[in-house]
């Protein structure tokens, strides 16, 4: 079992997510995020998954991706050959006399104030996700309030660089 | 452009795509289709009694006759009938459109009367569906449907269409083009793959042919003939593909699987190379996956990418349609062979000789009808006639010996069940293939728990005149659960007996508006048959057989396909043929 990233370019039609979803679901994959978002062009979605399980599996799961007529394009983000980012908003605990040191926190990292309260602010952070989950690890003993994450997109690098495309024949 | 309603839009799309019947019931969603109807349209409608049965009906319809079949039903309750038929052709692969009415645009979402989310219920069991709000988008949608169901590998589909949609006007033109950029079944094969799979075979000292119902689906069964008979490969035929190899051809080992042969079994799993046809390794036919044929490299040939190294991994994979593949192959498999001629005598011996040893058996006794004896004398019986006979099936022991003892030498002749095993198939696919094939002799062997699950339909069949002889293979008892109950759970029979006598299936037959025929006695069986065969009504015969048969051989669930057993007193002497 490991971690992949898939992309899928999905026809913006009604229903069209459902379908991806509820394939997954039908054939017991586990997906750990999804977000779906429009693309350059208004008529194709784009649905970034990250899901948990064999290289056999994410074959499989690819084929059967393709046999959805709203899907247009598979690809896996391989580290390395791709940019993945996401956004995290994290409500902390922040008493007067600990501000400080949690703002001073938040710039290491590049994290915004995107709010701020009587006893709390929060948190606006975009970064590959393993950076949000070294920021949500700092903050904890703070006391965390609510946490939203976006779940991960990606985009493949641009240039050419050897990179797997599940939309090639499997042949 | 002609100013229509969608309700006319979706007949005038209907006759474009060639639809010479539907099969249907209508209800208040669906009401202006069917006043279409009523002004006129050269498809031929079939009044099913219940949705279910149009939905088999057109299962059979397309089954029997290579084109898509269609049904049709109201919202609510109509597509939720419609559902079982739907999962059947899904695990089948039988190419259905079904066209459901859905409440008006702005009642959908308000719990409307006979309201239901049909393309939600449906969609992990549909290739695609569209709901149809706007009626401008009827001949589009209509036409993806219908290429969706027929191209690839071949499936169900739905077009839900809201009510005000049908009832609104439109400029009709039909679409020559689909719009689907997503959907782009493979259109070639991989000539390299072939050759690949042409030497695999070449250099094989035991292979077999594995075949199974997309040979059938991909009109390929005269090309694997060719491949068969030019390289001399022994094949298997799983239940789907039965007809895709003539029944009578020597090379032809029939069926593998739980209720196969030990022959097919044995040749399957001692095989050095399994060329896989238009089949998914279904757990019927490989038994426990671990022990399955584990000396055997793979070639799988399938026009669904995702069922090649589904289960069994693929040594040589070969995705695309299996007809150009298969000719192809055969090609090669030719240049090769005249270079250097394989010997595979042996192997051939072999397996000759498991046949010779192990021929389906069950052992009559002094005044009882066996079951295998009814189904023997239907496949003698019919063989000395004249035209095509189609067979269809519900699903149980029936279905099992069918396979076993009917003879099918054409593609389209045997049409059951397989994956979702839905019983209550038979009677309603048999009215849909009479439809399609109005010349054919068509006969549904079923039983008794079958026949209750969808007798309605006989009146269909007797109204509609579209008259199928059915013969209940009528132990009283749901047989093949009773014997799993038999063999697995210790003789406790829970809830399965039935009893023979009621209800009185030929006295039913009657007041259905069929012809009604009892038999319990071999005496009687062959005269009661041709009278049925003869009447030229819609028959049903009731033929009473011993409850207590089982059917053999069997490969217990879990186990190894190549420890199929066979007649119990075959358990308490085992012979050791098998290295």
């Amino acid at each position: 079992m490991s971690h992949h990233t898939v992309s899928v370019e999905l026809e913006n039609k009604p229903g069209a997510l459902a379908r991806v979803s509820q394939m997954f679901a039908r054939r017991g994959y586990n997906i750990q995020s999804l977000a779906v978002g429009p693309t350059e062009r208004p008529d194709i979605s784009r649905l970034t998954l990250r899901v948990d399980c064999s290289e056999h599996s994410l074959e499989q799961l690819e084929k059967q991706m393709h046999k959805l007529v709203n899907v247009l394009r598979v690809v896996e983000l391989r580290p390395g050959e791709s940019v993945e980012r996401e956004l995290a908003l994290i409500t902390v605990s922040a008493p007067a006399d600990k501000r400080g040191e949690l703002i001073a926190l938040g710039e290491v990292f590049g994290a915004r104030v995107a709010d701020l309260g009587r006893d709390a602010l929060t948190f606006e952070i975009v970064g590959r996700p393993e950076e949000l989950d070294a920021f949500e690890e700092l903050v904890r003993p703070h006391g965390v309030k609510e946490l939203a994450r976006t779940g991960r997109i990606g985009l493949r690098r641009p240039g050419p660089r050897p990179s797997r495309s599940s939309t090639a024949a499997v042949s | 452009m002609t100013r229509m309603l969608g309700s006319d839009a979706i007949l005038r799309s209907l006759e474009a795509e060639g639809v010479e019947v539907m099969f249907g019931i209508p209800g208040g969603a669906i009401l202006p289709t069917y006043d279409a109807i009523a002004r006129g349209t050269s498809v031929r409608h079939v009044l099913a009694r219940h949705e279910q049965g149009a939905g088999h009906m057109a299962e059979g319809y397309a089954r029997a006759s290579g084109k898509a079949g269609v049904a049709i039903a109201t919202s609510g309750p109509g597509a939720t009938n419609l559902v079982t038929a739907i999962a059947d052709a899904w695990m089948d692969s039988t190419p259905i459109v079904c066209i459901t009415g859905q409440v008006r645009s702005d009642l959908i979402g308000t719990d409307a009367f006979q309201e239901t989310d049909a393309t939600g219920i449906t969609m992990p069991i549909v290739k695609h569906s569209w709901l149809v709000l706007d009626a401008r988008e009827l001949p589009q949608a209509i036409k993806s449907a219908f290429h969706v169901a027929r191209s690839g590998r071949p499936g169900p589909v739905l077009v839900d269409i809201a009510k005000d949609a049908q009832e609104a006007e439109l400029n009709f033109s039909y679409p020559d083009e689909v719009e689907l950029p997503g959907w782009r079944p493979p259109s070639k094969v991989h000539e390299r793959q072939v050759h690949l799979a042409a030497k695999a075979i070449a250099e094989s000292r035991q292979p077999i042919v594995y075949a199974g119902g997309g040979v059938i689906n991909a009109e390929a069964s005269a090309e694997l003939l060719a491949l068969v008979e030019a390289a001399r490969l022994p094949a298997v035929v799983t239940l789907m593909g039965k007809g895709c190899l003539p029944d009578s051809h020597p090379l032809n080992y029939g069926a593998p699987g739980m209720h196969g042969s030990k022959y097919a079994n044995w040749a399957l799993n001692k095989s050095d190379l399994i060329i896989a046809v238009g089949t998914r390794f279904d757990d019927r036919v490989t038994g426990k996956v671990s022990a399955f044929a584990p000396g055997a490299k793979v070639i799988h040939f399938d026009i669904d990418a995702a069922e090649v190294g589904k289960i069994r991994a693929a040594d040589i994979p070969v995705v695309g349609p299996l007809k150009l593949a298969l000719a192809q192959l055969t090609h090669d498999v030719k240049a090769l062979q005249a270079q250097r001629p394989a010997d595979r005598s042996a192997w051939h011996a072999q397996i000759e000789q498991w046949r010779a040893l192990y021929p389906y058996k069950y052992r009559k006794a002094e005044g009882v009808l066996k079951p295998q004896t009814v189904i023997e004398r239907l496949r003698d019986l019919t063989a000395e006639r004249e035209g095509d006979h189609i067979w269809t099936t519900g699903v149980g022991q029936h279905q099992m010996w069918a396979m076993q003892y009917i003879q099918c030498q054409k593609p389209r002749t045997f049409i059951t069940s397989g994956g979702l095993g839905t019983m209550g198939y038979g009677l309603p696919a048999a009215v849909g293939a009479k439809a399609a094939r109005p010349d054919a002799t068509v006969i549904c062997i079923d039983g008794d728990g079958c026949f209750q699950m969808t007798c309605q339909e006989l009146a269909t069949a007797a109204l509609e005149r579209l008259p199928i002889v059915v013969v209940i293979i009528n132990n009283g008892w749901l047989g093949m659960v009773r014997q799993w109950q038999e063999l697995f759970y210790a003789e406790r029979y829970a809830e399965t007996h039935l009893t023979k006598q009621v209800p009185d299936y030929a006295q039913l037959a009657e007041a259905l508006g069929a012809a009604g025929f009892m038999v319990d006695n071999e005496d009687d069986l062959d005269s009661t048959i041709e009278a049925a065969l003869d009447c030229g009504r819609t028959a049903v015969i009731d033929a009473r057989v011993d409850p207590a048969e089982n059917c053999y051989p069997m490969v217990p669930a879990g186990a190894a396909s190549v420890d199929i057993i066979e007649l119990p007193d075959e358990l308490e002497n085992p012979e050791r043929i098998m290295g």
